[in-house]
């Protein structure tokens, strides 16, 4: 069906070494480095992460993996560039993450990220049109060529309330792969889904990613969809949001599901996440 | 797990091939009787219909032309006056002035709300005025009017402005404000910026309310208008609708009222259902944002 396990190579085994350590990396796309994010209630200043660290390099699917109340989220908009950090710097390919950008494309949770005045086929034209980055004469067949790759061309003069979550969810991830962006950040992108359509929703991108072998950063609170999505995981505990491990999973995804290795890192993960009395009731694999 | 000894049945299991599949969607025979009550336009028709027998039976009953004359006279009135040239000249200015005053109406709400998006201060700056000046009825102010400005086109503008003004930047405000943080980010994770962003997001977006805003202003200034123009008489340049009525009933001619009535109705319905519905069709129902 795919072959996006064909690339695991060294991942395989686990490695307990720095990526910077590894002689052998492309230069990374994404550098986040000690970053801290603090939100303002009205009684009080929280911080959401803590001194986060991790890198992202080319055609890298990176999991940012956590229970709620990691940050992980807020992480994923300061990649954007909607929220500054008040520590620590965000690079994209050496630059200094400062706002938001078109070349950092952003799918979002919500059904409601398509523009209802547009259709299907506008909405995936609109960032196109609006940053300048294509050709104006290129651009309508990018557009159809991007709603064709989420098997939507049928729809593709329809208004956005015509359609259902799944098909709404597919058109976001249409108008962000046709930007053809540095690094694509989904945020919990399939979590309002029911659970048959986000089991497809998910193959479906791990289609599209042996076809453009794109750079993803993809947040999740879903050990499983972790595992299956990803090719890196980065686990984050809770309040504040710190990085707890980061860990290989290219080797996996939906024929592997329920294997013995697959459980066996479910397990691993779901124990650095929730720790010792985890580990107490449900076996140690470690 | 005793779950499974408890179940004390024991029923075989069963898969089906599935053949015959495109059954899923039959056409509906609809009666002509039922096609007929369903469509708005028959049922509004009757309810017209049966409220001019009755305004006829009341006037034959009453029988005083004077103070209740019926519906065929006040027809006849409507047809003769219109003929003469008197009510399409005072439709016609009329008219004149609610575009003109609507038209800057519109353009100093739009003004003033996005001065109000764009600024911190400029919310409240504006939510205070339009607080101060909506409760007030605009023709309360045309005494006012007619002590700055005289008795002329500019007094019946300020009026007619100040009635479009505030309904319309109180509904506008209100859906700029309630734009979805989601569509916000969409925009800016674009790179829009600034009066990009405004048109291309913001303004789309609120347009529900921006066009709310619209018809209220129109009902309003329509209204504020005519009232207006009761009060002013016949300006420099003539009277327009309101006088026309005004005028009437000082010569007594009472189905030129009713008719002067009439015409200011169905003037206010045939913009509302035509010109607004229209608009409504085209883009908040086709886009889904409202039923």
């Amino acid at each position: 069906m795919s072959n996006h396990a064909i690339k695991a190579g060294a991942g395989s085994v686990p490695s307990r070494q720095s990526d910077r350590a590894q002689p052998d990396l492309p230069p990374s796309v994404l550098d986040v480095s000690g970053v801290t994010l603090q939100y303002e209630t009205e009684t009080s200043r929280v911080t959401a992460t803590y001194r986060v660290s991790f890198q992202v390099y080319p055609s890298e699917r990176v999991v940012l993996l956590g229970p709620s109340g990691c940050g992980k989220s807020t992480l994923l908009k300061s990649i954007a560039g909607f929220i500054e950090p008040v520590e620590g710097q965000i690079l994209l390919k050496g630059r200094a993450v400062t706002q938001p950008g078109p070349e950092r494309m952003m799918v979002f949770q919500e059904f409601d990220q398509l523009l209802p005045w547009k259709t299907v086929r506008e909405n995936v034209k609109f960032p196109m049109l609006r940053s300048g980055r294509f050709p104006r004469n290129e651009i309508d067949s990018r557009a159809l060529a991007a709603i064709d790759k989420v098997n939507l061309t049928k729809f593709r003069d329809a208004f956005p309330h015509t359609l259902s979550g799944g098909m709404k969810q597919r058109v976001a991830i249409a108008r962000a792969m046709a930007m053809e962006p540095e690094v694509l950040l989904m945020d919990e992108p399939f979590a309002s889904l029911d659970a048959l359509t986000r089991r497809k929703m998910q193959s479906e991108l791990l289609e599209l990613w042996d076809e453009t072998r794109f750079t993803m950063v993809f947040v999740t609170h879903s050990i499983e969809e972790a595992i299956i999505v990803g090719s890196r995981i980065v686990v984050l505990s809770p309040h504040p949001g710190r990085v707890r491990a980061e860990i290989n999973c290219n080797q996996f995804d939906y024929a592997s599901q329920g294997g013995e290795s697959f459980l066996a890192l479910h397990q691993r993960i779901h124990n650095l996440l929730f720790g010792d009395e985890a580990s107490k009731a449900g076996g140690n694999h470690e | 797990m005793n779950r499974a000894a408890a179940m004390q049945l024991s029923r075989p299991e069963v898969e089906y091939a599935l053949t015959d599949t495109d059954m899923g969607v039959a056409p509906r025979d609809i009666s002509a009787l039922s096609k007929i009550v369903n469509n708005t336009a028959f049922r509004r028709a009757v309810v017209l219909v049966v409220i001019a027998l009755g305004w006829e039976a009341t006037a034959w009953w009453m029988n005083n032309p004077l103070l209740f004359p019926s519906l065929s006279d006040t027809f006849r009135a409507l047809i003769d006056s219109t003929l003469d040239g008197t009510l399409p000249s005072r439709v016609r200015l009329s008219f004149e002035t609610l575009l003109i005053s609507y038209t800057c109406g519109v353009l100093v709400a739009a003004a003033l709300t996005i001065f109000a998006v764009s600024t911190r201060v400029g919310v409240d700056v504006l939510s205070t005025l339009t607080a101060i000046f909506n409760p007030l009825p605009s023709v309360a102010l045309v005494p006012l009017a007619m002590l700055w400005f005289g008795v002329g086109l500019t007094s019946m503008t300020f009026v007619v402005v100040n009635s479009v003004v505030w309904v319309m930047s109180l509904s506008t405000l209100g859906g700029f404000l309630t734009v979805s943080e989601t569509l916000r980010m969409v925009g800016q994770n674009y790179g829009l910026k600034g009066m990009r962003y405004v048109w291309h997001v913001l303004i789309p977006a609120a347009f529900p309310s921006i066009l709310t805003g619209m018809k209220l202003g129109w009902a309003y200034s329509w209204r504020a208008l005519v009232g207006a123009e009761l009060v002013f008489g016949a300006t420099n340049r003539g009277g327009g609708i309101g006088w026309f009525v005004f005028e009437n009933r000082m010569s007594l001619e009472t189905p030129r009222v009713f008719a002067g009535l009439l015409v200011v109705i169905i003037i206010g319905v045939v913009v509302e259902s035509l010109i607004f519905r229209t608009i409504e069709n085209r883009t908040v129902r086709r886009w889904g944002m409202q039923r």
